[in-house]
């Protein structure tokens, strides 16, 4: 066995690495909001509560499975599995550190993007096979938050692309040894931090689930493991972007010899998930208009306007 | 336009820094049950029904604890002694329903039905959380000491005749026409 | 129409009437509370005072009682003046100086006009603190509660009791603020409306005793529009239910019937609804054999004798006309026989071809009130249609509005009125078997036997029109006198009435009263059609003779029975030893394969029955009744029954989707005395959503916690698939339709007063038009008189006359465990000389031998009977020894009997000896 790009070993345990994490941010979040919020969050299930997790798990498991009589059962039980495969399959792409990774596709950025896409059925379907009313808001406000907000995070990183001159994201964690992108993209850099919140619809933008609006939105009706399947889907979400921003943005794996790169790249993105807990701890959630407004009316003329300096710096620069 | 997007960015990372910083504050939290919280007298928590200061129950089966409950988790019958007394024949609340607003305090007129600070509710078999008379009766007057309803009331009881309330003039003699 | 200008907005008003009845007429809310619409105003709370400006110009203005002062074209008052309001804070505060601190424990409370009134007239906080006065409270029997302390002195007790009921034994007793109101001394109250005093008073003075003793908030009953089952007046009642158990029966509005009294057995006698002695469940078998049976078993079973052979079922007059048309539609009209005695049944055929009439007009309780001259012919009535009693008392006061509106007085200015008539009444002449309660507004009392009365009766008929027959007999100068003088009043009246009924027993009275009828319209010239008013013993004995067919009499029935005709026959909420001779029905049993019997109530035929089936009370059933004018109406199922009786027609149909409104569909068509009865069915006009009617209000306490002490986990409510309506609090609001208002509740008006809120104008009619629907269609022109028939001579020394009891007389209250408190048991009422010679005293047994029956009843002694006829009271439930006018033989038998005379409430009673 060998740490390669592609190899078994390396399909494995990236799937088991980062299912377990995605698992435990169950109890980073909790503990996380509880620190922020002067409480303690989980602390009893085992030694500083981290057993917590396991007790989730296994409240998950046995709890009862109920499908509603009334929902259409086909696309109510494949709901929740797209959410977790095409998070899974964005994985694939993602560059870890240099010889880990499952493909070093030059078309990563495109699949990632297509792979969010998809996501956005997940939720839809979700909802409006529950055939309850809540759900169907939830999924209406998903699949319009969603397709708005993956334009933005398109055109935002297309500043990379056209830095980097590739979709390959190896050869943009590469191409940033000599100094992150966020510093010329700072633009692009946080229409795509905001992107991906919005993606993976998560605080302050989970307007699709709102609870103290809509129930529990698209997954009002899911329980047992199906409940369970949205919920670290959401996770994973979280730590895919993440790792996206670290690799886009923050020169991956790149780092001080002193360590190993995959490291590097560990901590580059555990700093964006404590990033992403922490707004959720302090920031409310807008108002559906005011996110539509502000995706079509702010976010996509400031990512135009960022692809088209790019676009003359780069001109420019090549003497053109 | 610029300053108010500038305003709501530093809005926006003002709020995330003052709520990282709570990450070095004093915890709220009390690690109940290893400590146990002090409870205020008006805490909000598991009814009782009390006595009066004579010691009879002070419950008068008004029904108006029942009526303001807004979950209508509280079931009673009214019944009369034979000296007259309004007593409740049976009493219940159905504690897997209550909402602990404490409306059935605010309306009961006569302080029988009491808030008490216990919150230590929780039960295995539901059925157990529905309360009859013989367990909310407690033997003292709660949080109240002087009230006796019947005092003031005019009707007659067992141990006070007519007239013999709070500011009454004894009864009338029908038959007499002096002033 | 007049214009008048309150608070700046003017309203198109009757003139004729005070300030505060138009004020309540237009929904605007004014405190009052001495005045009531029935009884008019005196000015004595003085809480309805508003404001009066003389003109436009006037800015002063001067305080006025609203109920006192006419609406005169162009008045302009202030409801809103600052000074009114003030005054009428300061009124109520000084009426409260001396109320207890009673609301929590006072029955009235949640539905206390006086609450109300407070709160509207917006005192809060006592500011006197010296003592209060405070009384000792009467016993006043088992059904009226007594709470001096809380008297406000309005008077309207006293009012309502001694003017408008004519009762005697309460008043107002000692002064100034010591005013006492009560009797002489302890004892029950004797009028037979003293239920309402219960709702007169705006306090909690007189409370419903029956609903103390298992007493519930008015918010906390599921309640429905029903009817009452009493009597054939079919007053219009709210029962209440709680927790499973019938907890109180009160008015409700209804403009043409009942208005706003009740009588007291209709109040007061739901009691045999929760009686011990229900039957809860099926039994089959005879004596030791019988067993109790599940329900799908009992269904089975019936299904089996009802499909085998040779069916006939006897129907009930206390059954709905669903039940019958059930029975009816099942074993086939030629097999469906009328369950009532006999004589009865003749009566009603009488009625029944007088319905057609159009000389004739039954008229409502409203329009009785209306009549200025009455002639009571042989009815005991305020023993067999009490509210009828009630209204009679009305009519002769028309006398006295005459002479108010002489005067240029209005109506409403009672005191007035009343000290101007004095005791002048218009004419009520009594014709009757014995002294009634109704004696004191009588001109004239004639007291006789059946016979002696038809006499009389054609007599009179043929003084009013030549053209009817000769009597049989001839009179003696003072009787023609007072026919001549009764013939006068009628034919001079504004609207004459004849009330007549099944209650003298006789054929030939009847027959006789419609004579007297018909000669009246006659010489009143005949374009208008007569007041003439049968009353009838039970609430659906009209709709039962409708139904059955004209030769379909109990007697033929138990002939087939006793010849062994039949093989099984189904006797429906009826006990038929109370409807012929013990040995006819004995007899007939004998004969019979099997016999089944629907009832709620144990009775000695469901003894003998080899199927009972249990039904439900009116309370657990929708049912339609028709009264005595031929009214049909609808009484909503209150409550479901919880254990396994169910209502007769779902016992008797067929298949199991007949619905009550199929019933009555299929009778509609086939019947033709039914025609139109399908127009009352309540329609939920007003639904949206499929949503129906709520029983209970939106107060509604204790939902969440009633059935947890079984099962912690809530049970569905339970479905109504029979009705509009849902035992819930959810669903349309049953205020927009007076049909289906379950009870009488508006905004800030918790006591039954916000009935005026429901109401076009004040005492007028309800808003959606009053429940129930006429069926007599009289189209047809009078067959000409009846001819007098001689009276079949039997032999005996004494004429027996039947006697009726408000407690008693009716099988159902007469079960009520606090009904039997008043009931009397059975006696017969002798003349005081008729005594002498038989030597027998006060409740000593006497024998009354008739043809075929002898019995041993106690003797009463009344001054007023007839020397050589005897009043005879029997129960229901029994038969009678001898029918009406028949020839009895008396002798003194051994011992003494238990009748409770001091339950007796008459004027004549020889008192030694009790
Ligand atoms: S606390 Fe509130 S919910 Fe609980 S019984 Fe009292 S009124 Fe009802
Ligand atoms: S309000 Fe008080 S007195 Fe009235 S029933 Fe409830 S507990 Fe009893
Ligand atoms: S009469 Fe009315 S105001 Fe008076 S104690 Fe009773 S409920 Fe209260
Ligand atoms: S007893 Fe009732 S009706 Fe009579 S005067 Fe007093 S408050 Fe009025
Ligand atoms: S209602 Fe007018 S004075 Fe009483």
């Amino acid at each position: 066995m060998r740490w390669e790009v592609g190899s078994a070993l390396n399909i494995v345990s990236i799937l088991l690495v980062v299912v377990v994490i995605a698992a435990m941010l169950i109890w980073v979040e909790r503990r996380l909001l509880g620190i922020w919020q002067e409480r303690l969050g989980p602390n009893r299930v085992g030694p500083l509560g981290l057993l917590q997790v396991v007790a989730d798990m296994l409240k998950i498991f046995t709890k009862e499975d109920w499908t509603p009589p009334f929902a259409d059962k086909f696309s109510f039980i494949l709901a929740p599995a797209i959410i977790m495969t095409v998070v899974l399959m964005s994985f694939s792409v993602i560059p870890f550190a240099p010889g880990v990774g499952i493909i070093d596709s030059n078309i990563g950025v495109l699949f990632v993007l297509a792979m969010a896409s998809l996501g956005a059925y997940s939720v839809m379907l979700g909802g409006l096979s529950s055939d309850n009313k809540y759900a169907l808001l939830g999924s209406l406000r998903a699949a319009a938050q969603m397709v708005s907000y993956e334009v933005f995070m398109g055109i935002s990183l297309l500043g990379i692309v056209a830095l980097t001159g590739s979709f390959n994201l190896r050869e943009i964690v590469q191409a940033q040894a000599d100094g992150w992108y966020v510093f010329p993209q700072i633009i692009g850099f946080i229409i795509f931090l905001i992107a991906g919140v919005a993606e993976s619809h998560r605080l302050p933008f989970d307007i699709p689930e709102a609870e103290q609006e809509i129930c529990a939105g698209y997954h009002t009706e899911y329980s047992g493991m199906k409940f369970g399947m949205f919920f670290v889907g959401e996770y994973l979400g979280l730590v895919l972007i993440s790792s996206l921003i670290t690799a886009l943005f923050f020169g991956g794996w790149l780092g001080p010899g002193f360590l190993p790169p995959i490291f590097w790249f560990a901590l580059k993105a555990s700093f964006f998930v404590a990033f992403f807990i922490l707004m959720r701890a302090a920031i409310p959630r807008p108002r559906y208009d005011q996110l539509m407004r502000y995706g079509w009316l702010f976010l996509l003329p400031l990512s135009l306007v960022n692809l088209l300096v790019t676009g003359a710096v780069i001109l420019a620069g090549s003497g053109g | 336009m610029f300053s108010l997007i500038r305003d709501t960015f530093t809005s926006q990372l003002v709020t995330l820094w003052r709520v990282f910083k709570h990450m070095f504050d004093k915890k709220d939290t009390v690690e109940y049950p290893d400590v146990q919280p002090y409870m205020f007298p008006r805490w909000r928590g598991r009814i009782i029904l009390s006595r009066d200061p004579d010691g009879e129950e002070r419950c008068v089966a008004c029904n108006l604890c029942a009526v303001a409950c807004p979950v209508d988790c509280i079931a009673l019958q009214k019944a009369e002694d034979e000296n007259g007394r309004w007593y409740p024949e049976f009493f219940r609340i159905n504690f897997s329903r209550c909402i602990m607003c404490g409306f059935c305090e605010e309306a009961c007129p006569t302080n029988a039905i009491q808030l008490t600070p216990d919150f230590e509710m929780a039960e295995y078999v539901r059925q157990d959380m529905v309360w009859e008379k013989e367990d909310l009766l407690i033997n003292g007057t709660g949080k109240y000491h002087d009230y006796n309803f019947y005092r003031v009331a005019g009707m007659a009881v067992g141990g006070k005749d007519k007239g013999e309330a709070q500011n009454e003039a004894p009864p009338v003699d029908v038959r007499s026409l002096l002033p | 129409m007049a214009k008048i200008v309150i608070d700046g907005v003017t309203y198109e008003v009757n003139g004729d009437n005070n300030l505060l009845q138009e004020c309540l007429s237009k929904g605007l809310d004014l405190p009052y509370f001495c005045w009531h619409p029935c009884m008019g105003s005196v000015g004595a709370c003085r809480q309805c005072a508003v404001k009066q400006y003389r003109d436009a110009d006037d800015q002063k203005g001067t305080l006025v009682m609203a109920c006192m002062t006419k609406a005169n074209d162009g008045s302009i008052i202030s409801i809103e003046d600052e000074e009114a309001k003030k005054f009428r804070a300061n009124v109520i505060e000084s009426l409260m100086i001396s109320h207890p601190h009673d609301c929590p424990v006072c029955e009235e409370g949640g539905e206390c006009h006086l609450q109300d009134m407070t709160l509207m007239s917006g005192h809060n906080y006592r500011r006197y603190d010296r003592k209060k006065v405070t009384h000792r409270n009467q016993y006043l029997g088992p059904f009226v509660g007594h709470e001096m302390n809380r008297c406000i002195t309005c008077y309207r007790c006293v009012r309502f009791y001694d003017d408008y009921a004519g009762g005697t034994d309460l008043a107002a007793q000692a002064s100034h603020h010591h005013t006492y109101f009560g009797r002489q001394s302890d004892g029950f109250l004797e009028s037979e409306f003293s239920g309402n005093l219960v709702e007169m008073c705006p306090t909690g003075v007189f409370t419903d005793a029956t609903f103390s003793a298992h007493y519930s908030r008015k918010w906390d009953l599921q309640t429905a529009p029903s009817v009452c089952v009493g009597c054939a007046v079919g007053c219009n009642t709210t029962p209440g239910e709680r927790y499973g158990e019938l907890r109180r029966i009160v008015n409700r509005y209804h403009g043409d019937v009942n208005g706003y009294f009740l009588c007291d057995r209709g109040r007061f006698g739901y009691g045999f609804v929760n009686s011990a002695e229900r039957l809860a469940e099926s039994q089959q078998g005879k004596g030791t054999g019988r067993r109790t049976v599940s329900e799908d078993e009992a269904v089975l079973e019936l299904n089996r004798i009802l499909d085998g052979g040779q069916v006939i079922g006897i129907g009930s007059p206390r059954a709905s006309v669903e039940a019958n048309l059930a029975l009816l539609q099942r074993v086939g009209g030629d097999n469906f026989y009328a369950g009532v005695s006999d004589a009865e049944f003749a009566q009603l055929q009488i009625l029944k071809q007088l319905s057609g009439e159009s000389a004739l007009h039954a008229p409502s309780v409203r329009e009785i009130e209306e009549c200025d001259a009455v002639l009571v012919l042989g009815e005991d009535v305020t023993n067999t249609a009490p509210r009828i009693a009630l209204a009679l008392r009305q009519s002769a006061r028309n006398r006295a509005d005459e002479l108010a509106a002489a005067a240029g007085i209005p109506s409403w200015q009672d005191a007035a009125v009343r000290e101007l008539a004095q005791r002048e009444l218009s004419p009520v002449y009594l014709l009757s078997g014995y002294a009634t309660r109704l004696d004191d507004i009588a001109r004239a009392t004639v007291v006789d036997s059946a016979p002696g009365l038809t006499q009389l009766a054609q007599a009179l008929a043929r003084t009013l029109d030549s053209a009817a027959p000769t009597p049989a007999a001839t009179l003696q100068e003072e009787q023609k006198q007072l026919l001549g003088s009764i013939a006068d009043d009628l034919k001079g009246a504004r609207r004459p009435l004849i009330v007549c009924g099944t209650g003298s027993g006789s054929e030939a009275l009847l027959k006789a009263a419609a004579n007297v009828a018909r000669a009246l319209a006659t010489a009143r010239g005949g374009d208008q059609a007569v007041d003439f008013c049968c009353v009838v013993p039970e609430v659906n004995s009209v709709g039962l003779v409708l139904m059955a067919g004209e030769t379909q009499s109990l007697g033929l029935a138990l002939k087939k029975m006793q010849a062994g005709d039949v093989q099984a026959a189904v006797v429906l909420e009826n006990d038929l030893f109370g409807r012929a001779p013990q040995s006819q029905v004995e007899a007939a049993l004998a004969g019979v394969g099997q016999l089944v019997a629907i009832d709620q109530l144990p009775t000695r035929t469901t003894e003998l029955a080899d199927l009972v089936i249990a039904g439900t009370s009116f309370a657990e059933q929708q049912g339609t009744y028709i009264n005595y004018e031929g009214r049909a109406q609808t009484s909503m199922q209150v409550f479901m029954n919880n254990q396994a009786a169910r209502p007769a027609w779902k016992w008797l149909r067929k298949e199991s989707e007949t619905t009550l409104a199929g019933l009555l569909q299929t009778a509609e068509t086939t019947l033709e005395g039914l025609a139109g009865i399908t127009a009352i069915l309540p329609v939920s006009a007003a639904a949206v959503a499929g949503m129906k009617y709520p029983r209970q209000s939106h107060r509604y306490s204790g939902r969440t916690a009633i059935q947890a002490a079984a099962n912690v986990h809530e049970g569905k409510q339970p479905e109504d698939r029979d009705s509009i309506m849902a035992f819930s609090m959810e669903g349309m609001s049953s205020q927009r339709d007076t049909a289906v208002l379950p009870n009488t509740w508006a905004p800030r008006w918790n006591s039954n007063q916000s009935v005026s809120k429901f109401l076009d104008e004040v005492g007028g009619h309800l808003r959606q038009g009053n429940p129930g629907r006429l069926l007599f269609t009289r189209n047809g022109s009078s067959a000409g008189y009846f001819e007098p028939e001689s009276a079949a001579v039997t032999t005996g020394d004494f004429t027996l006359i039947p006697a009726y009891q408000l407690y008693g007389s009716d099988e159902l209250s007469a079960r009520a465990e606090v009904v039997n408190e008043r009931l009397t048991g059975a006696y017969v009422a002798l003349a005081p000389h008729d005594a002498q010679q038989l030597g027998v005293a006060a409740n000593d047994l006497v024998t009354v031998s008739a043809d075929q029956e002898a019995l041993d009843y106690p003797v009463c002694i009344r001054r007023s009977v007839k020397p050589g006829t005897i009043v005879a009271f029997t129960p229901a439930g029994q038969f009678p020894v001898a029918g009406a006018g028949d020839q009895v033989s008396l002798s003194k038998a051994q011992g003494s009997g238990q009748a409770r005379f001091g339950n007796l409430i008459v004027s004549d009673l020889q008192q030694e000896g009790i």
